[in-house]
């Protein structure tokens, strides 16, 4: 078995130091080294974007990324989403519009969403549509997680106005 | 918490509620938009040990030796099991929470014993000190196989000289069995009336043949569990289930130990839709613990999920029906083929009862055939086997319509079952919602709207589900400071925490957010059926109710003490007691008192409830069609369904809509697709193609109440029934489309292309 | 007089009767008439002294979870029907 390497990153603003075997992906390394379960595992193969993290501001699949690529990265999860107090408007949105049922796929979303509005604090819903593709939810059917975006948008914009 | 008021999405509640009909946020709602709760993949012990399991490469063959000491060999590998450390399961059917099963076919499942019949089909497990070398060790397990050829269609294995799964299984045709061993386990049949008198009467008499394709739930948590064997002899498993208390008896049959010594914490789950009754990992964990003497926790890959759960049968099914000159039907036949997968029990028999149960036949007959195959034992799947049947049968009708010149709509209407129509497998409908449904349809915007464009149409269907009872329990604790915290059995994967709590909360008069719902283990709670059947907030919700009456009756007792007067002089009324000379305390007030005098207040409610009213959806979709490929676009999507009472319209809104969308998945592109030698060559997600949100567009609902005369609160189940129509209705449309008429589940591109292309063949115009 | 539906997979046994009053105060009694008047049809719908596994009666209606126990009116229906599962 390889030696364990250290990698040295920063995950939800704190700068995280960890151990992590060479075949470990980011996914496993969060999951099982620092116990950070929020992200979930679906397919472990890039197909259903349960385990979507930001890499550096980018949306990733954490089941793609081997944990040593990570080295230098900053890294947000959903367990720093919401601010220390209260909720992130999409969190919120995701409640108020009933997104979730059974909650697995939420987390994935939540991220995407959220590099979505960063990057299109507008979208159209085929823009959304076409953003968040690379996750899978199988409870839903997508409608209430379309218009849970749509209403973050609009807090966002609230928020910032 | 907030209600949030949703005016774009308003339903027709009945108004007389104060808290049913609302939409308060679900009381688990922070927990899994923070990443904070805690699914059974989530479960994290001192000293837990992952494991992995070696699987069939073949699809049949015998078992002729395992050897596993490379494996146990291996440094850091810490226990490894096979069937021969399981318990001898004995040939003895149990109904163990998914309706019957036989133990021994339900052992050799979980770990085959020497013979394999399905790929995927689990042989052996290592427990290691990281997943990665217990997948090397399942690797150094050596198995000899002799190979079978594999049988995998139903029509196939029906064949005389079809290789046989089972040497002892024999066609059951209620309780005659047949001399001969065969691939058929069951033979079901119903029959109304004058069936030859029946078609002769009729004026259009249409027959066809048509198969579907096996599907998965496609939850997108696959299944896992954690056990611990205790020193003292006590198991501990914590594990995603829809049955939190039909696991742990699986599970202690399996091991054959008494049920008390097998608890199960259900942590919180993701999806199941059926999928997950059955219990596959937890023996194993189990046993894999004994020997370590720590936790072992198991985690299927998504390969796993597809190849060795449960998914729904793919099927052949015939269907003839004759109508007369006026429209009426006269009679219909129904001949249903269900491939069961490697051991018998698929939903046959509730595709036949539910195949003609939409209309009022005066003449019929179905047959029905539970058939074994090189599949994995097929299991629930949101309305099992319903879908199936709807899909053929619904596109017959449209089909009659098209001959006789009549509206699908007013046809459905016409025909339609309804209070006092008499089903063909015997039962008389009490209060139905079907035309309702229809009705709901008919007049929707989304109707009255004209489709125009080339390649587009316009397709209708129905479906029926019957949801089911069975039993649940609740408990709930009144705190001082007026709230209440409930606790149930029921495993919530939609919502339910929320739609029980206000059942409770109504019958208390307050508010959905001073109630605490939690889901409990094993020992905390009475017995709970499985989250399955469109049930829990039927019947678990009952189960509140009956817990918050039994507060009411505690706190009429409390105030007339205080009051000094017969409890007969104090009523429970409008959220709190009142009693002689307008005397008065609120449900915060009387909770404060009663905890200053008297014994703690402590609701229960265990119900049983028989009479779970049965539900109908009718689904209408607008859809564009690609010439050139295949594909088909859907523009537009309404589904009306009679939901009795629509307790959390938002979550019966996404029960409609999620099954809606799992409808359109097996209509359009979902299917296991295996080759000759039984390996399905496309499980995992990139190739089993399941909807994603660039494939659809919004799915409107219209929530349709026709109140259940058996609930308190009218509720009928809701869950299943939405997955129902949307094939029959996708087909309806292509055919409006392209005058093409699909028998074959899914209608993908390739299959459509094919076709339309023989159909452009045959019009000399290519 | 309550009425059994016969299966037709046991009407061979009925003489090809497909409803059967029974002079019955409980499912279980209705069957003991039944196998009494046409024998062999009680091992067709109970063992071990309850419903087979994977059938169910329904008494107006309604899968009964009392099985054997289940009691009728004057006017009841019973049907056997599979036992179903949900999703
Ligand atoms: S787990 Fe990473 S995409 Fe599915
Ligand atoms: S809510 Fe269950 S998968 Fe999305």
């Amino acid at each position: 078995m390889a030696k364990k390497r250290v990698v040295t990153t920063t995950i939800n603003g704190e700068q995280t130091e960890f151990l992590c075997q060479p075949r470990q992906t980011l996914l496993e390394a969060l999951r099982d080294v620092l116990n950070l379960t929020g992200t979930k595992e679906g397919c472990s193969n890039g197909n259903c974007g349960a385990c979507t993290i930001l890499m550096d501001g980018r949306p990733v699949d954490s089941c793609l990324v081997l944990a040593v690529e990570s080295e230098g990265a900053e890294l947000e999860t959903i367990e720093g989403v919401a601010p220390a107090e209260g909720l992130d408007p999409i969190q919120t949105a995701f409640l108020e519009n009933a997104a979730l049922q059974c909650g697995i796929c939420t987390p994935g979303f939540i991220m995407a969403a959220k590099a979505l509005l960063e990057s299109n604090p507008h979208p159209t819903e085929q823009e959304i549509r076409f953003y968040l593709a690379g996750n899978l939810c199988r409870c839903t059917g997508y409608d209430k997680i379309i218009r849970a975006v749509q209403d973050a948008a609009k807090s966002r914009e609230e928020v910032t106005v | 918490m907030a209600t949030v008021e949703k005016e774009q999405q308003a339903v027709s509640t009945n108004g007389h509620y104060k808290v049913i009909g609302t939409r308060p946020i679900r009381h688990d709602g922070v927990d899994k938009v923070t990443g904070r709760a805690r699914y059974g993949a989530d479960t994290r012990l001192t000293g837990m040990l992952p494991a992995a399991m070696l699987r069939s490469p073949h699809a049949h063959a015998n078992i002729k030796s395992i050897d596993t000491s490379k494996a146990e060999a291996l440094p850091g590998v810490r226990a490894v099991v096979t069937s021969a450390d399981l318990p001898d399961a004995t040939d003895r059917v149990a109904n163990l929470g998914e309706g019957t099963v036989n133990l021994k076919h339900l052992s050799d499942n979980v770990l085959a014993g020497d013979k394999v019949l399905y790929r995927g089909h689990a042989i052996a497990a290592v427990a290691a000190d990281n997943i990665h070398i217990a997948q090397e060790a399942v690797k150094l397990i050596q198995v000899e196989y002799e190979l079978l050829p594999p049988v995998l269609t139903a029509l196939e294995a029906m064949k005389p000289d079809a290789p046989l799964l089972h040497d002892d299984l024999r066609t059951d045709d209620l309780g005659e069995i047949a001399d001969t061993p065969s691939n058929v386990a069951t033979h079901i049949r119903f029959e109304k009336g004058d069936v030859e008198a029946g078609f002769a009467a009729a004026e259009v008499v249409v027959e066809r043949e048509f198969h579907t394709a096996t599907v998965h739930q496609g939850y997108i948590e696959p299944h896992n569990a954690t056990a611990l064997w205790n020193a003292d002899g006590h198991i501990t498993i914590w594990m995603s289930t829809q049955g939190t208390c039909t696991a742990p008896q699986q599970t202690a049959e399996l091991l054959d130990l008494p049920v008390s010594r097998v608890k199960v914490v259900p942590m919180e789950i993701g999806g199941g839709f059926g999928g997950k009754i059955s219990v596959y990992l937890p023996p194993v964990a189990a046993i894999l613990s004994k020997k370590t003497g720590r936790p072992v926790q198991l985690v299927m890959s998504r390969t796993d999920v597809f190849e060795a759960t449960g998914p729904t049968p793919g099927s052949a099914i015939r269907i003839k029906m004759g109508v007369d000159g006026q429209g009426r039907i006269t009679a219909a036949e129904a001949w249903l083929a269900y491939e069961a997968g490697a051991y018998p029990g698929s939903p046959v028999g509730a595709g036949a009862m539910c195949v003609f149960a939409c209309y009022d036949v005066p003449n019929g007959k179905v047959d029905g055939y539970d058939i074994v195959v090189n599949k994995p034992r097929t299991n629930a799947y949101r309305a099992p086997g319903a879908t199936n049947a709807a899909f053929a049968v619904e596109t017959v009708v449209d089909e009659i319509c098209e001959k006789l010149k009549l509206d699908p709509i007013e046809f459905r209407i016409n025909n339609g079952a309804k209070k006092g129509t008499r089903r063909i497998d015997g039962p008389v409908y009490p209060r139905i919602g079907m035309e309702e449904t229809m009705a709901a349809i008919r007049d929707c915007e989304h109707n009255r709207t004209p489709l125009e464009g080339k390649h587009r149409g316009r397709g209708v269907a129905t479906g029926f589900w019957f949801n089911i009872g069975l039993k649940s329990t609740a408990q709930a604790t009144v705190n001082p400071d007026g709230t209440v915290a409930l606790i149930e059995g029921s495993t919530d994967i939609g919502g339910t925490r929320a739609s029980i709590a206000m059942q409770l909360a109504e019958t208390l008069g307050i508010a959905a957010e001073d109630v605490v719902p939690t889901v409990v283990d094993t020992d905390s709670i009475g017995y709970t059926d499985v989250t399955g059947g469109s049930r829990v907030t039927f019947a678990t919700g009952w189960a509140a109710y009956l817990a918050a009456k039994d507060i009411q009756g505690q706190m009429i007792e409390r105030a007339a003490k205080i009051w000094d007067c017969d409890v007969t002089a104090v009523d429970y009324k409008d959220g709190g007691v009142v009693g002689p000379d307008g005397k008065r305390f609120s449900f915060k007030e009387i909770a404060a008192e009663a905890h200053k005098i008297g014994e703690p207040v402590i609701g229960r409610g265990s119900a049983d409830p028989q009479e779970p009213g049965g539900a109908f959806g009718t689904h209408l979709v607008d859809v564009e069609v690609d010439m050139d490929t295949g594909k088909v676009t859907i523009l537009r999507y309404t589904a009306a369904q009679d939901v009795g009472t629509a307790i959390h319209p938002a979550y019966v809104e996404g029960q409609i809509q999620g099954g809606a969308v799992q409808g359109i998945g097996w209509a359009l592109n979902e299917e296991y697709f295996y080759d000759d030698q039984g390996t399905m060559r496309n499980s995992t997600y990139l190739d089993y193609r399941m909807p994603t949100t660039y494939d659809l567009p919004m799915i409107d609902t219209i929530i349709v109440e026709v109140p259940n005369p058996g609930h308190p609160y009218g509720v009928r189940g809701v869950g299943e029934v939405p997955i129902v129509p949307p094939p029959a209705a996708l087909a309806n449309a292509i055919y409006q489309a392209t005058g093409v008429r699909m028998h074959e589940l899914p209608m993908s591109p390739p299959r459509l292309l094919h076709e339309i292309l023989k159909q452009r063949a045959s019009n000399g115009d290519q | 007089m309550p009425t059994v539906f016969i299966p037709p997979s046991l009407r061979k046994l009925t003489g090809n009767q497909e409803r059967i009053e029974v002079a019955a105060l409980s499912v279980r009694d209705a069957i003991a008439e039944l196998e009494d008047r046409y024998p062999g049809v009680g091992p067709r719908l109970c063992a071990d002294g309850a419903i087979k596994p994977g059938l169910s009666v329904a008494v107006d209606g309604n899968i009964s979870s009392l099985g054997l126990l289940q009691k009728l009116k004057p006017d009841s229906e019973l049907h056997f029907l599979p036992a179903i599962g949900g999703g």
